[in-house]
């Protein structure tokens, strides 16, 4: 049942672009953008219980870089991605080690307050960023000679990214590695005793989310071809927060239906009231207060409640 | 010489309105273990009202208008932290986000409100003047400025050391369980000291209307200060707050007229040197 | 390697810790040779499990040192210490809630091996890890529960789990912090028979309030009295020293 479930998703997401039009197309890819993002926030927020509200510095950081090489300094895609996955790791890590001095609150403050430097270098630094403009005029990589310009194409891409990011993903949380983190997010007193090294743990984590989040980066500068400070707002990172918490932190698919739900949310909505923030700040009330485990948590709660049968 | 000095009265000046905006946040997080995101919010929604106020009526004193602000502010705060806050007493993480859902709220609200474009704040008539001190110039209302955040600091510590609230307070601070256990009624208390918090932001936010203006993203430009102040002083100190709102007073105010593109990140520094060698802050106590 | 010829398994030198004005452990100083088996004893606030905290490395002494088979270990993480050997369990259960009996223990041997850094291959690839975990849980006659999460088997089962978790380590040095509390009879003499079986050569260090089983399992004891050692040595010795009787029958 569950095999046959998934099957019939993987088959209409593979051949959506032959039935759906450009709009749909994509909507579809930046619904997959979206949904490495939350993932890779998930990794902190579910199952490393490290809540961080700078997460956009990552996905914000890779797209700048990448967007300069290739505009500005006339790098070939290949060798700026590598040049800015790597930029994004040694962000992360640094930015890690700063935050991993606090937990709870203070490493909320802490990640949020860093992401603001960001933002404000991007705003700020505009011989470099080019500031509020933004950069614009960028160009999608051609992997193997083929154009990623058409929707169908692109879509096809980033399906490819997005389902070895969630396997790897998948994976990660499932290791060795992730029932380590899983043990520190719960009783880090005791795996201390037990031999594991919490603050390595989180710090390894904190990076590899850093390295998917600017994996998700990348992807949103191919597909926008345009980069603006907002990227690395605290709305943006708040976004993939919201998606994370609606759908259901510490789940794998949790992140993916949270994100799903934000991005159609923010597309549709907005097209109606043109105050989408308004609407992301109602939306984090209404979930924090009606349902606070997210959805995925609270559909998989009531499906075991029906398939026990009524008591 | 002049430029050193009109600097250094700018950094006192924002100072003053940094303690202003942070006092309220750091006694917020010391008593509610709460890190309330609204905070820079609620500071510019204080400039709104305080532009809106003096702009219709030119002869409102802007003292008057700071205290009715303030009280404007502190009510909203007050039925936020009724409404939403005290529900989710369980979920501290909960409380962080519905913080900032209600931040993203009031900022959109207010660019309906008021429009995209920035709103001068009329320094008051009587202030205007420039006082001449041994041959500078300074600009009067900074000047007074300074003095009005000190006297709220002074008037915050009374409260704090010398009145039954303020004992009631630290009280909560200590050790909740223990305050309950006594008969402290710390719920009450909680919204006591959230009103008061997002009163003084509002109020500080009027005040520093004639320096800065009313302008969409001020609620984003004052919140990342008011953090970095209380991870810099400790958070939850008064103290931490004070020195750490003149610390950062002076740093952004000298970065942005020295380097003006590095000034976000000059004014990174201390916090990060803070955290490095001091977790809990220049003033804090070890696992506040 | 002088280290690995101490004599001693843990050696305690000289070990002060205050909280604020209230000291909690005033120059503590212990020798436990390998394999013996010691009971610590004092009335409420002697100071014994503040004394645990500071052998494993979740608090830091003021002074002293701490030696662990000749490695002076006073500054060393806890994770550091366990992986010299000592392993602890907690007074208040800490265990795993959401988590099945086989996983709590397989973090237990997970802690000290280089593959808790894997993160390419699931954890349940690893079917040695999690058939260990089923013979530990079945030493502690918990087998049957394996596949139960923590949060729905009973208090003395979940002592027992606290037991199997640190048992799983193989360690050389244990800590008990009162491993009988809040147990039944029957229990009791479970967890009594199960601590008597643990391999001569672990040195075992327990805090237990319940005398009359666990002198049974000490050869050596310890008395502690507002964070001082006041009697310490072979059992019979220390019960019948007349100190012993004044802390604890008051004089």
């Amino acid at each position: 049942m569950k095999w046959i479930a998934a099957a019939l998703l993987a088959g209409l997401l593979l051949l959506l672009p032959l039935f759906a039009g450009d709009f749909y197309i994509n909507l579809a890819s930046q619904i997959l953008i979206a949904a490495i993002f939350a993932l890779s926030l998930n990794l902190l927020v579910g199952f490393g219980g490290m809540t961080s509200l700078g997460h956009a510095s990552y996905l914000g950081v890779a797209a700048y870089i990448s967007a300069l090489l290739t505009s500005r300094y006339g790098f070939g895609h290949g060798a700026a991605a590598i040049i800015s996955i790597a930029g994004t790791i040694a962000t992360a890590a640094f930015f890690g080690i700063i935050a991993l001095r606090a937990t709870g609150l203070g490493f909320l403050m802490i990640t949020l307050a860093l992401s603001q430097v960001l933002w404000g270098l991007a705003y700020r630094m505009s011989d470099v960023t080019n500031g509020d403009n933004g950069i614009a005029g960028l160009t999608r990589p051609m992997p193997f000679g083929i154009s990623l310009d058409g929707a169908a194409a692109f879509y096809w891409f980033a399906l490819i990214v997005t389902s070895i990011a969630f396997l790897m993903m998948a994976i990660f949380v499932s290791s060795s590695f992730g029932s380590s983190l899983k043990g520190v997010r719960d009783q880090p007193r005791r795996m201390a005793a037990l031999g594991f090294n919490p603050w390595m743990i989180r710090w390894i984590t904190f990076i590899y989310a850093g390295f998917w989040g600017g994996v998700s980066g990348l992807l949103y500068v191919y597909y926008n071809k345009y980069i603006h400070p907002t990227s690395l707002s605290t709305t943006s990172s708040a976004e993939a927060l919201l998606g994370v918490i609606a759908g259901g932190s510490g789940t794998l698919g949790g992140p993916v239906v949270g994100a799903t739900l934000v991005l159609l949310l923010k597309n549709y909505a907005s097209a109606y009231i043109e105050r989408w923030n308004m609407l992301l700040g109602l939306v984090f009330l209404f979930i924090v207060l009606v349902m606070p485990t997210g959805i995925v948590p609270g559909l998989s709660k009531l499906m075991t409640r029906l398939r026990r049968g009524p008591r | 010489m002049q430029f050193w000095i009109i600097q250094g009265l700018n950094s006192l000046s924002l100072g003053g309105l940094l303690f202003l905006l942070s006092s309220g946040f750091s006694l917020i997080f010391g008593l509610m273990r709460l890190a309330n995101l609204t905070h820079g919010a609620f500071f510019m929604l204080g400039t709104y009202f305080g532009a809106t106020a003096l702009r219709a009526y030119s002869g409102l004193n802007i003292w008057v208008t700071a205290l009715g602000a303030g009280f404007a502010v502190a009510a909203i705060g007050g039925l936020f932290e009724r409404l939403v806050l005290t529900r989710l007493k369980t979920n501290p993480l909960g409380q962080v986000l519905v913080t900032l859902g209600m931040s993203f709220i009031i900022s959109d609200a207010c660019l309906v409100l008021w429009g995209g474009d920035s709103i001068p704040v009329p320094t008051p008539h009587n202030l205007q003047a420039p006082t001449r001190v041994l041959g500078f110039v300074f600009p009067t209302y900074r000047l007074v400025l300074v003095g009005c955040a000190i006297g709220a600091a002074i008037a915050l510590y009374f409260l704090m050391e010398r009145t039954r609230l303020g004992a009631m307070i630290r009280a909560g601070v200590d050790d909740r369980q223990m305050a309950r256990a006594v008969g402290i009624p710390v719920s009450n208390l909680f919204t006591i000291v959230f009103c008061l918090g997002a009163g003084i932001a509002g109020a500080g936010g009027v005040l520093g209307g004639p320096i800065l203006s009313a302008y969409p993203g001020l609620d984003a430009d004052m919140l990342p200060l008011a953090l970095i102040v209380v991870i810099l002083g400790g958070i939850g100190s008064l103290l931490g707050a004070f020195v750490g709102s003149f610390i950062i007073g002076f740093i952004y105010t000298f970065g942005t007229a020295l380097f003006p593109e590095l000034a976000y990140i000059i004014l990174f520094l201390p916090m990060i040197v803070v955290i490095a060698f001091r977790p809990q802050g220049l003033f804090g106590r070890v696992g506040a | 390697m002088t280290p690995l010829t101490s004599d001693y398994a843990l050696e305690i030198v000289d070990l002060n810790k205050a909280f604020g004005g209230l000291k909690v452990t005033q120059s503590v100083s212990l020798a436990i040779r390998r394999g013996e088996r010691r009971l610590i004893i004092g009335p409420n606030g002697a100071g014994k499990t503040t004394l645990f905290n500071q052998i494993s490395g979740d608090m830091r002494p003021n002074s002293g040192q701490i030696r662990l088979f000749g490695t002076d270990v006073t500054t060393f993480a806890p994770y550091k210490r366990a992986h010299l050997g000592l392993s602890r369990t907690y007074q208040i259960i800490t265990l795993f809630t959401g988590d099945t009996l086989e996983h709590n223990v397989t973090l237990g041997l997970l802690g000290l091996l280089p593959s808790r850094w894997q993160m390419w291959r699931p954890l349940s690839f690893y079917g040695d890890l999690a058939g260990e975990a089923r013979r530990t849980l079945d030493t502690v006659g918990l087998l049957h529960l394996a596949n139960h999460p923590v949060s729905e088997i009973a208090y003395g089962e979940k002592r027992r789990v606290e037991l199997a978790m640190a048992l799983a380590q193989k360690p050389r040095v244990l800590l008990l912090d009162e491993p009988l509390a809040g147990l039944s009879n029957t229990e009791r003499s479970t967890v009594k028979s199960l601590i008597a079986s643990i391999p001569r050569e672990t040195a075992v260090i327990m805090i237990e309030h319940d005398m009359d089983t666990a002198l049974d399992l000490a050869e050596t004891v310890t008395l502690l009295n507002y964070g001082r050692v006041i009697v310490d040595g072979e059992r019979d010795v220390v019960i019948a020293d007349e100190r012993t009787r004044e802390v604890y029958l008051g004089s």
